[in-house]
């Protein structure tokens, strides 16, 4: 059994598709990491209690609070930030959409609601029953009602969430 | 956030063990609730044992015909399994109608059992609270108490158990499994798995020091129409004012249970057997001798109310 003394560990996580290792204090979120460690300061910090989603990435293909776990629970993990999912010249289709849709205002709440809009439609897709699914052993539908339900966890102060909506619509039927 | 040690255990008995021989041990699993109370110095762990690679994330069928749940199998992948959304279908209503996408991902089967209470002068650690610090008095008692519970409450504490996914299991008479540090196994009924804490809330569960839950296995199914209503203060991603898990037969007969009312998932036998005549009945039955205030006294006719609106479904 291996009992370390310490409290400083050795983190190796691919953030993005690049490999990084990292020492860190055992009490750094993957949160921290991302944004402190590695400068990735796309992911925002709202609340850090679980309850905005402002800290919504990608991890291992489903979508976490990054505020809500601990770096060394990620030991090899594969993170994808809203830098992952396209740049500025080369947009995800989903950041696309909310910038045609207009589905943002002052922007905070942006990173996390597009990693969340993204898992949503992969949710939707493998057939991941929500709240306002009827019929449990259907074929799921990406209508508006189950997109609003699951992105419940995605707090906008500003209000955008129609147009979110409509964002994610677009792409969901592309 | 308070410091600790931090270690990844290799088998179930060797997490046991670890977190029994030292004082100040706990077990992370998705850490949605642990890493929450870390941060506000209600929980302060001194070590933590991870048991991620314990190879409890399976879904299997059981010899009897019923369903064994791994301690780490996640909300979302318990809730979107072909069986439980066919056969156990409560357990996905309840799964699905609690937290959020991302919380859900995380969040798992032993660790959603341990959710620890929503009172909110158990978060204010400015407030006395004998569940976060035992002996210190209860400020929920004359304190704001719409959330909080009606029945199966003390004078030390009227807090509730927060979960949905519980509720729905104690229809099914789920069956907490365990491995205790010594290597010994043990089989918990959901029935008693959760204490009515008495003068000592801070002890929510039946499980003893480095005892680790290693799955949940489900009898063989029940049939029925399954139901899980949720009454809260907004659509999505809030708690329960009041929760309703049910299993209702063709002939009226059936199983009910109540979230958000109780130290537990609330179901009481003899309230089942009334089904037949109706939510009156029912929750007459199985709210009797509640001990609800001034601020949470709703909650028993929104409970009756919650449960007619299912028996008429289930008759439509």
């Amino acid at each position: 059994m291996t009992a370390p003394a310490d409290t400083r560990m050795s983190v190796q996580l691919t953030v993005n598709g690049t490999e990084h290792e990292i020492e860190l204090d055992t009490r750094t979120t993957l949160l921290d990491t991302l944004r402190e460690h590695l400068k990735l300061t796309g992911t925002k910090k709202g609340c850090d209690h679980g309850q905005c989603g402002a800290c919504t990435v990608i991890v291992n293909g489903e979508r976490i609070n990054s505020c809500l776990s601990l770096a060394v629970q990620h030991q090899g993990d594969e993170v994808t930030t809203i830098e992952g999912l396209g740049t500025p010249d080369n947009l995800h289709p989903m950041q696309a959409a909310f910038v045609k849709h207009d589905g943002y205002q002052c922007g905070y709440c942006t990173p996390g609601q597009i990693c969340s809009a993204v898992s949503v439609l992969e949710e939707i897709r493998k057939g991941v029953p929500s709240h306002v699914t009827d019929d449990l052993t259907g074929t799921m539908q990406a209508s508006n009602m189950e997109m609003r339900e699951r992105m419940s966890g995605n707090i906008c102060r500003c209000g955008a969430y129609s147009n979110i909506a409509e964002a994610m619509a677009e792409v969901a039927e592309a | 956030m308070r410091s600790f040690t931090y270690e990844r255990a290799r088998t179930p008995a060797e997490a046991a063990a670890s977190v029994s021989s030292r004082q100040g041990a706990k077990f992370i699993a998705g850490g949605t609730n642990l890493l929450d109370l870390m941060k506000l110095e209600i929980e302060t762990p001194t070590h933590l044992v991870d048991v991620q690679d314990l190879g409890l994330d399976q879904i299997e069928q059981t010899e009897d015909g019923g369903l064994r749940i791994g301690a780490l199998v996640s909300n979302t992948a318990l809730s979107a399994h072909d069986t439980v959304r066919s056969d156990y279908a409560v357990l996905t209503r309840a799964i699905a109608a609690g937290a959020s996408g991302q919380l859900r991902n995380k969040a798992t089967t032993a660790g959603n059992l341990l959710q620890r209470t929503r009172c909110p002068y158990f978060y204010d650690t400015d407030m006395p609270c004998n569940k976060r610090k035992a002996g210190s008095g209860c400020a929920a008692i004359g304190g704001f108490s719409r959330q909080l519970g009606v029945i199966g409450i003390s004078d030390a504490c009227i807090a509730t158990y927060p979960g949905d996914m519980a509720v729905a299991l104690r229809v099914l008479d789920a069956v907490v499994e365990t491995v205790r540090p010594d290597g010994e196994t043990r089989a918990i009924p959901i029935a008693d798995f959760h204490r009515l804490w008495g003068d000592t809330p801070h002890i929510e569960t039946v499980l003893e020091p480095g005892e680790l839950i290693t799955g949940v296995s489900l009898p063989k199914p029940i049939g029925g129409q399954h139901f899980y209503q949720k009454v809260r203060d907004r659509r999505s991603y809030a708690f329960a004012l009041v929760s309703v898990a049910a299993v209702i037969q063709s002939d009226g007969s059936g199983r009910v249970a109540f979230g958000g009312v109780a130290p537990k998932p609330w179901r009481v036998s003899e309230a089942d057997a009334l089904l037949p005549n109706g939510a009156k009945a029912v929750v007459e039955r199985a709210f009797q001798g509640a001990k609800p205030t001034e601020d949470n006294k709703f909650k028993i006719p929104l409970a009756e109310r919650a449960l007619a609106g299912l028996i008429a479904q289930a008759r439509s």
